[in-house]
């Protein structure tokens, strides 16, 4: 079991306030990404619900039950942190067994549950490395196996993947998927990555300044966000916002409308720009366009139409995609 | 950039400095092995002439030499002991935020500074002495009769004085070791369950365990010359209690006048302490591994 509630929970240092009040529900086996630019909050929050640092007000429940006051050992959650702190002394085997060691499980147990988690983490052939000799993948496999072992309730993971190189993150966010598909336990993740919270969640907790924006699926996130910050933070490349006449012509303080849903034409269309720079990927070319009396661009066409610098082109946004905003940033639906 | 080039004139350049020390070094040893297998005495000038190995044998024969011998060993080994525990104790302490943090790791600091004869004789005089001392009058304040320490417990009373000269040192590399670890790997070690002892014997310990190893090192060599603390407080006494090697090679050359049978017992020091270096990094040099 590993739902956890969050009820008006408040947050200061000293005399900052880095969490005003976050009133949240995780249910039970769901996969929860936090996601938020660097500076929001996302750790603090995670540690909070760790125990690791105390709330100033509010309270935090476990399956019911109020852990506001519980010790971090006690709250049955175990954390995968950003730098691994793993225990540079002791063994693979030795790390991933401490926490039954200290929880005073027999030896025939210990040995059996961590072999268990070698295997599914395909670390049998290191266990008796020191933490020193892995790689950056490796290693951070030892923290989830030192995780796993504990069966807790649920899983805190502090940004896993921000110290591996792209190609490792992609595969490790496919394990991590994976670990979640057969565990089912709950697991909380935070990345300052939307691509990450994208790929891997079932919902998607967006911060911003210690304040929750908006919560959500991938994809309600992706087609409905509430409010600009929202809109321009998930997804990518970034939404285009547009303010000015065009935005007034529809009755609205600002527009957006993301690259993919803007159609790009060499003959007609609705705004008319010139090409400036364009990003080449294979699949897809994204063209930055300016237009005259609305700004720079964002333009994702597929791989296979040529542009150049200089040309000229016309833009065409989906209507159904247009994302309306009034003064204060909301969306209006 | 190592070349080949480079490295030549980096040799050349280091030349000087190092046949300096080696000058420095080779002839005090070699004027100590020569007397040491002369028979030279400062009341009899003129009359040396060789003696073999008699000097090693009166030297080694001398009951006095096997007290110095424990005593040197005692000596070290229990500064040691009191300098690393304490040491890691107020490194423990020194590491918590409160008030006055700055203040008071300053005060900690402050017997290093201060010379061996001056902290011995105020030690001597304003805390051990069974008349005038701090102590005596704590006792007398209970009704209880004050206690002569270097009467009758003269080489603990060193072993404190020196500790409380060493302790500043120990902290000091302590506390340092202590906040250079992971704050992550204790969070996460309290996560796994472990309480503040199985955090500090499984965590903060093995951290610790290169910064012990350099102070057991350096503490070593610096201990088994102790010399001011006890020519100015026991003179070695009563009797021998607290004679150590250092201070019997001072009284054989400079109170028995026998430049000959010191320098023998100088030769013995250095084979000593040859012996307990070897020890040393037998047993923790491993530690210093990265
Ligand atoms: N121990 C602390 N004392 C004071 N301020 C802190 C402390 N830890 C974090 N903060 C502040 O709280 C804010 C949120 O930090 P954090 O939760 O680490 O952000 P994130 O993980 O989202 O990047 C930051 O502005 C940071 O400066
Ligand atoms: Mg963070």
């Amino acid at each position: 079991m590993g739902s956890i509630v969050l009820e008006k929970v408040h947050k200061l240092y000293g005399n900052v306030e880095v969490i005003p009040s976050i009133d949240l529900t995780i249910n039970d086996g769901e996969f929860v990404v936090f996601v938020g630019p660097s500076g929001c909050g996302k750790s603090t929050l995670l540690r909070l619900i760790a125990g690791l640092e105390d709330t100033t007000s509010g309270a935090i429940r476990i399956d019911g039950n109020d852990v506001t006051e519980t010790p971090p050992a006690k709250r049955g959650l175990a954390m995968v942190f950003q730098s691994y702190a793993l225990y540079p002394h002791m063994s693979v085997r030795k790390n991933i067994a401490f926490p039954l060691k200290m929880a005073g499980m027999d030896k025939a147990e210990i040995d059996r549950r961590v072999e268990g988690a070698a295997n599914v983490l395909n670390l049998t052939q290191y266990l008796d490395r020191r933490p020193g000799q892995l790689s950056g993948g490796q290693r951070q496999r030892v923290a989830i196996g030192r995780a796993i072992v504990r069966e807790p309730s649920a899983f805190l993971f502090d940004e896993p993947l921000s110290n591996l190189d792209a190609a490792l993150r992609v595969n490790m966010r496919l394990e991590i998927s994976e670990l979640h598909q057969s565990l089912k336990t709950t697991m909380i993740y935070v990345t300052h990555d939307q691509v990450e919270a994208m790929t891997m969640a079932d919902k998607i907790v967006v911060l911003q300044a210690g304040n929750i924006e908006q919560v959500g699926s991938p994809l309600e996130l992706y087609r409905n966000p509430r409010n600009r910050f929202v809109a321009g933070f998930i997804g990518s490349p970034k939404m285009n916002f547009i303010e000015g006449a065009e935005a007034a012509k529809r009755g609205v303080h600002a527009i957006g409308v993301r690259p993919e849903h803007i159609a790009l034409s060499k003959d007609s269309g609705l705004w008319k720009g010139t090409v400036g720079l364009s990003e080449h990927l294979g699949s897809d070319t994204f063209c930055y366009v300016n237009v005259e009396g609305i700004g720079t661009l964002n333009v994702r066409t597929s791989g296979e139409v040529s542009v150049h610098h200089g040309d000229t082109v016309w833009l065409t946004p989906g209507e159904a995609n247009i994302h309306r905003f009034d003064k204060d940033g909301m969306a209006i639906r | 950039m190592a070349t080949k080039h480079s490295r030549a004139a980096a040799r050349l350049m280091i030349s000087p400095a190092v046949l300096l020390l080696l000058g420095w070094m080779i002839v005090p040893l070699a004027m100590t092995l020569y007397f040491s297998f002369q028979r030279y005495n400062l009341l009899m000038p003129g009359m040396e002439e060789w003696t073999g190995l008699a000097n090693y044998q009166y030297f080694l024969t001398d009951p006095a030499f096997f007290d110095a011998l424990t005593n040197t060993l005692l000596l070290v080994g229990g500064v040691l002991l009191v300098t690393i525990i304490g040491g890691v104790m107020l490194a423990l302490l020194l590491d918590q935020p409160f008030f006055g943090q700055g203040v008071v790791r300053i005060l900690v600091i402050a017997p290093f500074f201060v010379m061996p004869t001056v902290s011995a004789l105020v030690w001597k005089n304003m805390f051990l002495n069974p008349v005038n001392g701090l102590f005596a009058h704590a006792a007398k304040a209970l009704g209880l009769q004050p206690y002569d320490f270097f009467a009758q417990a003269p080489l603990a009373s060193i072993i404190g004085i020196v500790s409380w000269q060493w302790l500043p040192f120990a902290t000091l590399i302590l506390l340092t070791a202590l906040q250079s670890l992971d704050q992550e790997q204790l969070e996460a070690a309290e996560m796994d369950g472990a309480g503040p002892l199985s955090r500090f014997f499984h965590i903060m310990l093995p951290h610790l365990a290169r910064a012990i190893t350099v102070v057991i090192l350096i503490q070593t060599i610096f201990l088994l010359s102790v010399f001011a603390e006890i020519l100015v407080t026991t003179n070695g006494g009563p009797g021998t209690a607290s004679t150590n090697l250092t201070y019997l090679i001072y009284a054989q050359s400079l109170l028995q006048f026998d430049v000959g049978g010191g320098s023998a017992g100088g030769v013995v020091a250095i084979v000593l302490a040859n012996i307990v270096a070897i020890f040393l990094m037998r047993m923790i040099g491993k530690n210093l591994e990265a």
